[in-house]
């Protein structure tokens, strides 16, 4: 237990007079990452002794930054100057992990008390080689130096005297390693040997085996062991166990399992770092009083039945594990309570503080335990740390970094991982060992995967990292919108895992009479090099997305619902549930999951829940507010004034005032409104219960372990249609497509034509997508997404839009100036963080992580655009 | 587009009915067009006899205009389409715009002023008004009760929505024609004034002399008329309306906008109207004065004032200097506005200033910024909260934030039966998802309790009915002691 030091078994070195005797080559043994002071009188040959042993660049000199700092590198005036400089180099040196030699008499106490501090600062060992070389020679070599040669004797003979008196402190001034020359001789004889650190194993590279907290758990230890392939404590693919801590406490049987993992470690099969447990149990070991509490009486109480023997093996073993291993060439940390990257391979107490017992915030929580900072949120490094100690319902992935310690004597699951495979593997508690102090999870939203939502998650100015399309930034203003949103009618945000992005529409069209049409969409994907495109029929009803469980014990396990009457969620485009009555929503689930099961869904998927984007129909199901305030109200007013102004003007007209050119542009105006009042009329239909409402599908959007993105839409579509063909209720709905080859003016023509037949009758239009679904499109050295979907209105429904006249020539021309390029910026982010939020969801990574980027798209729906488009 | 009104007269040989066309100003055997802010009006007569003669006036709106208005005026210059419905029934209804055409074309005769006939102007004239879609807050029954006591005699009908889905009810537009022997500048006024009262529309023209306007146009009518509260009100409602829309929070009027909702439907955490509570103000009092006595009574210095709304509970807090730190946290950012305004915490004194912040915050997460409090008030916010989400309040307070003292109030539904305005099986509030029985409350915080180691007593506050107990029904959280636990 003092890998602090360097030397696990001898925690301090010193070398010196007592060791002298042979006359041969004196070994200094000094830390790969240290600070190595000098120790000597000014003319002890502490430069020449540095320039002998180390590198250059690795040495700084006080009289170098007096240089610096005064030109004169014996102008004593400057020396506090010189030595801020020398603390700040030496402060990058460390913190950048080089060793650092400081070239300084460091004779007087409180100039050695500022770089022990250094070195702690930066978590690495102070190391101190002292010249003791006699005040004659030291006088005589300064003689010899032109610019030492006025030094006045006197003060020779106060560094001799302060030396003399510091000798016997150094080690308890903090300096881990000690090396006292006696005379030049012996400095001119001395070697130094660069060591290791002994948490550095990078030469080995594994493959591992990392296994979770085990808290005595010896049955479920050997089970797990065997289903890894571990034969009697050896694998035969000279694999190689490594243990993360806290083998003990707890459990049924602490001997057994330090029986085994003792026994592995002597053979060089595992390797093991120190937990907290283990710390404690050394200390009562060796007789320290602690208290017998959290399952340290049953450890005693087992061990007490062992011979004295085992006992003190326990004892030398617990005292020789080093705290955390850099493993496989830097790219794996293994320690027990999870460590931040500025701590890796470092040496210090705190180092070995924080890989034992984590960082904790000071704060208790409802239980009376300590809450934890969460550093692995913070955590960006390139190494892959593998921890323990917090109990996690699963351990799951979360910035490179995993908790293993899946509660096992709490009735949970025993947990490796392997290493590089990064694959878990598990096996069951046989019980429940230990009533924990408090549930593995709460039952608060994201609890069931290590903690729940918190407002620093999404509140606030934010950036969201995201695979496809690089950083995502949100705005504090839009954030606090979605805020309001998500808080207070969305669905319970463990159900809603996705958010469908916003869509461009085609490019404004120059054809008479159109607004949009669809040759623009087909030649903007030839350009982005999309060679085959499907065009999907646009229902006329609103968007939604199908969350749906095979059972409700899926959506316990999986999304962490409580509840067992909820088996998913059908949520609009900003998260608010269809239906207030939670038994209607299970009613459309209800029969999606028949569909899917008399598809085969389940079991051609691998999956035991899908998420589906989909258009639920009529509109007026869930719009009913705004077609009655909006649409209908137009309808009724103009239906209401038309006649009688007409009328009005033509009696006018026959008194021979000249209203002809008003009656006839009102006549077209009436017509406009009508036709207008046909339009929103087709988007409504009267339900009762279920009847009458229709779901059409339209991509399966992921399914267990993975994200559908990016599966073909022709694919897509022929799942979704033996789903269709499977459903006995009526309630799902095929959607119509055309397959179109950007490049074959044929096939453009028999899409426009496609459109331009639906539409005319009365269709509210299509979206085009590339057939590929998932396209990037590549050109000077950059790749970016192409639009995942283009959608063309039809002619009638855009008065929907736009209002009973916006197809009047002059109406059109004004229309034809609207500007799509922010709804596409926004469409691309808004698409990037739906497919952020599947692969997050995809990976099993933690609630908070999906919630990030489906929060994020709520946000960007409130960024002003034009609703329009 | 177009909105449309008729003026009828009838006449004989020594009065002609044609004298309308003087009146006017306008000649009946022409068509006339005018420019106005929002588009071209046209008067044009489709009979013009001794006998009958009728003008009609029809004004061509131009919506690009009334968009482009409607941003750069009352919206503050803000430019955003999300506010500007191309598709709206102005061009139809006659609403306030039809009054300013109206204002506009008719000006002299507005005012009593008729050079070539003046004596016309001063008498008299049997008149029939007809205008087909006339928009009205309060239905033919309202537009009875306005234009009735005026003298004249209204047929007002009620305009379906549409008629395919009879199901949908009548619209807000009402086919009004009215008849009666008046002056023509007074009838004039009267529509002035009635039309833009009745529409009640929240937008489109408002100006500081609007006031001014009013009492001339009102002048010998509105003094006397039964109604003259509700015509004032609404009259000048366009203008309290404006600090309403300086308020408006564009980026949820957005998301409304992409779920196709009514921006009301989301944007309603505040009634600004009713101080959120629509029962007697005793009651909000009492509550606020038993909360503030369980405050005092834990001594609790730094408080969380959680759903804080307008601020009410937080201003009583600053009373009291015992209340060192007083925390108001909502999740609406026009709450926190309001409460902000009410507060005058930009006017308030540093020391007082520092003792008080309100913050956006959502008790469906946890929150670090709350943890460290003595005590905290959920004054009516649990019935806000969906049921399946308020594990996750629960523990965001009584897990994470973890106060010492927590008070929760909630209406007791038992007690509905006993306010005689609200029908039966009503919640007392739009958005509650739910109002709690005694026991139903009783077991909710007896479970949090045990769940996250609190004790609960409960209290009533306001009259306690024997047999339904309190309107509104408090539970008192408070922490049992810290169990004793260090490392996991």
């Amino acid at each position: 237990m003092t890998d602090t030091t360097a030397t696990a078994t001898t925690p301090l070195t010193t070398t010196g007079a007592d060791t002298g005797t042979d006359r041969g080559v004196r070994a200094l043994p000094v830390t790969d990452l240290s600070l190595v002071v000098l120790i000597g009188a000014s003319g002890s040959g502490k430069s020449t002794f540095a320039r002998a042993h180390f590198k250059p660049t690795e040495i700084i000199s006080s009289d170098f930054c007096r240089g610096l700092v005064a030109d004169d590198e014996n102008d004593q005036s400057a020396s506090g100057d010189a030595f801020d400089v020398l603390h700040y180099i030496a402060g990058k040196r460390l913190a950048a992990g080089r060793l650092t030699v400081v070239d300084a008499t460091n004779v007087q106490k409180e100039g050695r008390r500022q770089l022990i501090e250094l070195a702690r600062t930066h978590d690495v060992l102070p190391i101190a080689i002292v010249l003791d070389v006699p005040e004659e020679v030291c006088a005589a070599r300064n003689a010899e130096r032109t610019d030492r040669a006025g030094m006045p004797r006197r003060v020779i003979t106060r560094h001799t005297r302060e030396l003399r008196r510091s000798l016997r402190h150094l080690e308890r001034e903090g300096f881990r390693k000690v090396h006292v020359l006696r005379g030049a001789d012996e400095v001119g004889r001395a070697s130094v040997v660069r060591e290791k650190r002994f948490n550095d194993l990078t030469h080995l590279t594994g493959p591992f085996d990392i296994v979770g907290d085990i808290h005595g758990c010896a049955s479920e230890l050997e089970t797990l062991l065997g289903k890894l392939g571990y034969v009697d404590g050896a694998h035969p693919e000279g694999r190689t166990a490594v243990f993360v801590g806290d083998l003990v406490d707890r459990g049924p049987d602490t001997p057994g399992v330090l029986r085994r993992v003792m026994s592995m470690v002597r053979a060089g099969t595992a390797l093991c770092v120190p937990g907290n447990h283990e710390n404690k149990l050394g200390r009562h070991l060796k007789g320290k009083a602690v208290r017998l509490t959290h399952g340290l009486a049953e450890t005693v109480e087992q061990l007490s039945k062992e011979s004295e023997e085992f006992r003190a093996q326990v004892g030398e073993f617990v005292d020789g594990l080093v705290s955390h291993y850099v493993l496989d060439g830097g790219r794996l940390i293994v320690c027990h309570a999870g460590l931040p990257e500025k701590y890796h391979g470092r040496t210090s107490g705190r180092v070995r503080a924080h890989a034992l017992y984590g960082d904790t915030t000071g704060e208790t929580d409802e239980f009376g335990l300590p809450v934890r900072y969460p550093w692995a949120e913070d955590y960006r490094g390139r190494a892959a740390v593998v921890y323990g100690h917090t109990p996690v319902p699963t351990a799951t992935w979360l910035n490179n970094t995993i908790c293993l310690d899946t509660g096992a004597v709490f009735g949970g699951r025993l947990t490796a991982l392997r290493w590089p495979e990064r694959e878990l593997v598990d096996v069951p508690a046989e019980r429940v060992w230990y009533e924990p102090a408090k549930p593995l999870g709460s039952e608060a939203p994201g609890g069931h995967e290590g903690r729940p939502l918190d407002l620093g998650d999404v509140q606030g100015r934010r950036i969201v990292e995201t695979r496809h399309t690089g950083r995502v930034s949100v705005r504090e203003e839009n954030a606090a919108a979605a805020l309001e949103v998500m808080s207070r009618f969305a669905v319970d945000p463990r159900l809603v895992p996705y958010l469908p992005p916003t869509m461009a529409p085609t490019a404004t069209s120059r054809v008479e009479g159109y607004l949009e049409h669809p040759a623009e969409a087909f030649a903007q994907y030839a350009a982005d090099g999309v060679a085959r495109v499907v065009c999907e029929e646009k229902h006329m009803g609103s968007r939604a997305v199908v969350l749906v469980c095979r059972t409700a014990d899926v959506a316990r396990e999986r999304f962490g619902v409580m509840d067992p009457e909820v088996t998913g969620a059908l949520y609009t485009r900003t998260g608010r549930p269809f239906f207030d009555a939670r038994d209607r929503t299970e009613a459309v689930l209800d029969r999606v999951r028949a569909a899917v099961t008399a598809a085969g869904l389940w079991e051609q998927l691998e999956t035991d829940w899908l998420l589906l984007d989909a258009e639920l129909m009529p509109w007026s199901l869930k719009a009913s507010g705004l077609l009655r305030s909006q649409y209908a109200a137009v309808g009724a007013a103009s239906g209401a004034v038309f006649p009688g102004a007409l009328a009005a003007l033509d009696a006018a007209a026959a008194r021979g005032v000249d209203v002809a050119e008003l009656r006839e542009r009102q006549r077209g105006r009436a017509e406009d409104a009508a036709a207008f009042t046909d339009a929103y009329r087709r988007y409504c239909w009267t339900t009762d219960g279920l009847d009458g409402v229709r779901l059409a599908p339209f991509q399966i959007l992921a399914a267990r372990g993975r994200s559908l993105a990016a599966l073909p839409h022709d694919t897509q579509l022929s799942l979704i249609d033996r789903m269709v063909e499977h459903d006995g209720s009526g309630l799902l709905q095929t959607t119509r497509r055309l397959y179109v080859e950007t490049a074959d003016a044929e096939s453009v023509r028999a899409g426009v034509d496609w459109w331009l037949e639906m539409t005319g009758r009365g269709g509210e239009g299509m979206v085009v997508k590339p057939v590929e679904a998932l396209v990037r499109q590549e050109g000077d050295g950059k790749s970016r997404l192409v639009q995942p979907g283009i959608k063309c209105r039809g002619r009638e429904y855009l008065r929907i839009i736009y209002g009973p006249e916006y197809t009047r020539p002059e109406n059109l021309e004004v229309l034809r100036r609207r500007s799509l390029g922010h709804k596409r910026s926004l469409a691309i982010r808004e698409y990037g963080l739906g497919l952020e939020a599947l692969d997050r969801l995809a990976g099993g990574e933690p609630l908070w992580r999906v919630h990030e980027a489906v929060f994020a798209v709520l946000a960007l729906e409130s960024e002003p655009v034009d609703p329009r488009l | 587009m177009y909105v449309f009104l008729k003026i009828s007269t009838t006449g004989t040989h020594e009065r002609p009915a044609t004298d309308l066309g003087f009146l006017l100003h306008k000649h009946p055997d022409n068509a006339q067009a005018f420019t106005t802010s929002y588009g071209v009006a046209h008067v044009f007569y489709p009979e013009a006899s001794e006998q009958r003669c009728t003008a009609g006036l029809l004004l061509e709106i131009d919506p690009v205009a009334v968009v482009r208005r409607s941003r750069s005026g009352a919206r503050g210059g803000k430019g955003d389409a999300a506010l500007a419905h191309y598709v709206n029934d102005r061009p139809y209804a006659a609403s306030s715009l039809l009054a300013v055409a109206l204002s506009r074309v008719f000006s002299s005769a507005l005012r009593g002023v008729c050079k070539a006939r003046p004596e016309r102007a001063e008498q008299t004239l049997p008149l029939r008004i007809e205008v087909p879609v006339l928009p009205a807050r309060g239905g033919p029954e309202l537009v009875r009760r306005l234009f009735e006591p005026l003298g004249w005699a209204v047929t007002a009908e009620p305009v379906a929505l549409d008629e395919q889905f009879p199901e949908w009810g009548a619209s807000r537009y009402v086919r009004l024609a009215l008849d009666g022997e008046t002056r023509l500048a007074q009838a004039l006024r009267h529509l002035y004034v009635l039309l833009p009262v009745l529409d009640d529309a929240k937008h489109y023209w408002v100006s500081a002399d609007e006031v001014d306007k009013l009492l001339r146009a009102g002048d010998g009518w509105l003094a006397g008329h039964p109604e003259q509260t509700l015509i004032t009100s609404r009259y000048l409602a366009r203008r309290r309306s404006l600090t309403r829309e300086a308020l408006e929070r564009l980026e949820l009027v957005r998301l409304a906008d992409a779920d196709d909702s009514d921006v009301e439907e989301i944007d309603n955490a505040v009634d600004e109207n009713s101080d959120t509570e629509e029962r007697p103000v005793p009651l909000a009092v009492q509550r606020r004065e038993a909360i503030l006595t369980e405050l005092r009574d834990s001594g609790a210095e730094r408080v969380l004032d959680l759903g804080c709304g307008q601020g009410q509970l937080v201003h009583e807090m600053l009373k009291d200097a015992r209340f060192r730190q007083i925390v108001g946290v909502d999740v609406s950012v026009r709450a926190l506005t309001v409460a902000s305004r009410r507060l005058r915490l930009d006017r308030m004194g540093e020391r007082q200033a520092a003792r008080v912040r309100l913050t956006q915050g959502s008790l469906t997460y946890t929150d670090k910024r709350l943890a460290g409090y003595d005590a905290a008030v959920l004054s009516e916010v649990v019935e806000h909260v969906d049921p399946d989400r308020l594990p996750a309040l629960e523990y965001a307070v009584f897990g994470s934030a973890r106060p010492r003292t927590v008070l929760v109030t909630t209406p007791n539904v038992e007690y509905n039966v006993r306010w005689e305005s609200l029908p039966a099986g009503h919640v007392r509030h739009g958005d509650h998802r739910f109002e709690w029985t005694r026991d139903e409350f009783r077991a909710w915080a007896e479970r949090v309790a045990a769940r996250h180691g609190y004790g609960v007593r409960f209290a009533p506050i306001g009259p306690d009915d024997p047999e339904v107990g309190p309107p509104t029904q408090m539970a008192v959280f408070t922490t049992t002691e810290q169990k004793e636990a260090k490392a996991a």
